[in-house]
């Protein structure tokens, strides 16, 4: 039974809706915050924030939960090394969205909607730039 | 079918119209920068939210 499990539909065929999704949550884990709309946003916040989940799990069966969603290693690598132990100690509310305002082209409103306090691998990169070619193989 | 006996006088058309009104939007002062700006959201002229700079601003 579906009662009360509501999801916004955004406009979108099912698969339409869930590509979109996906490709919003690539954009997260790459840049960590973005801007779209209010109601995407509010929408994204159930699909990161599972990822997160699967993340702090971090066993191989989450990781690839994980990748039917993002499609793609790398980012799963990040979301497992880098995203979820930042949030070892908070249980849930790893994203939070900020209103904007209004866009000028069509009147939609706009959000932004990040990681809370999330820390960029700018400097683990430095320090250790083979990590991520390495870790592919393990995974699969 | 029932149907309307007489045309809608312009007078009585008018009269129903009185109740369409615009409503003024809710606006705040930016603890920021003291610009007016819209309740719940970051402060369009200097993109501050709850003390923190969310976002660059525009102008």
């Amino acid at each position: 039974m579906r009662h009360r499990k509501k999801v916004a539909k955004l406009g979108r065929t099912a698969s339409h809706r869930k590509a979109l999704l996906a490709n919003l949550a690539k954009s997260m884990i790459i840049h960590g915050k973005i801007k779209t709309t209010d109601a995407k946003a509010k929408e994204l916040r159930r699909v990161v924030e599972r990822l997160i989940t699967f993340g702090k799990k971090g066993t191989v069966h989450t990781n690839r939960q994980a990748f039917r969603v993002l499609q793609d290693r790398k980012l799963v690598n990040t979301l497992f090394e880098h995203i979820a132990p930042q949030y070892a100690d908070r249980n849930g509310g790893y994203t939070r969205i900020v209103k904007l305002g209004f866009r000028d082209n069509d009147c939609a409103p706009v959000s932004l909607i990040e990681l809370v306090d999330y820390k960029f691998p700018e400097e683990a990169k430095k320090a250790k730039p083979k990590k991520k070619t390495e870790e592919p193989e393990q995974n699969n | 079918m029932a149907l309307p006996k007489r045309k809608k006088s312009k007078s009585r058309r008018d009269k129903g119209r009185t109740h369409w009104k615009l409503t003024a939007p809710t606006v705040v002062k930016c603890p920021q920068c003291d610009e007016p700006k819209l309740p719940h959201r970051a402060c369009p002229s200097c993109g501050f939210y709850k003390g923190r700079a969310v976002i660059s601003a525009k102008a």
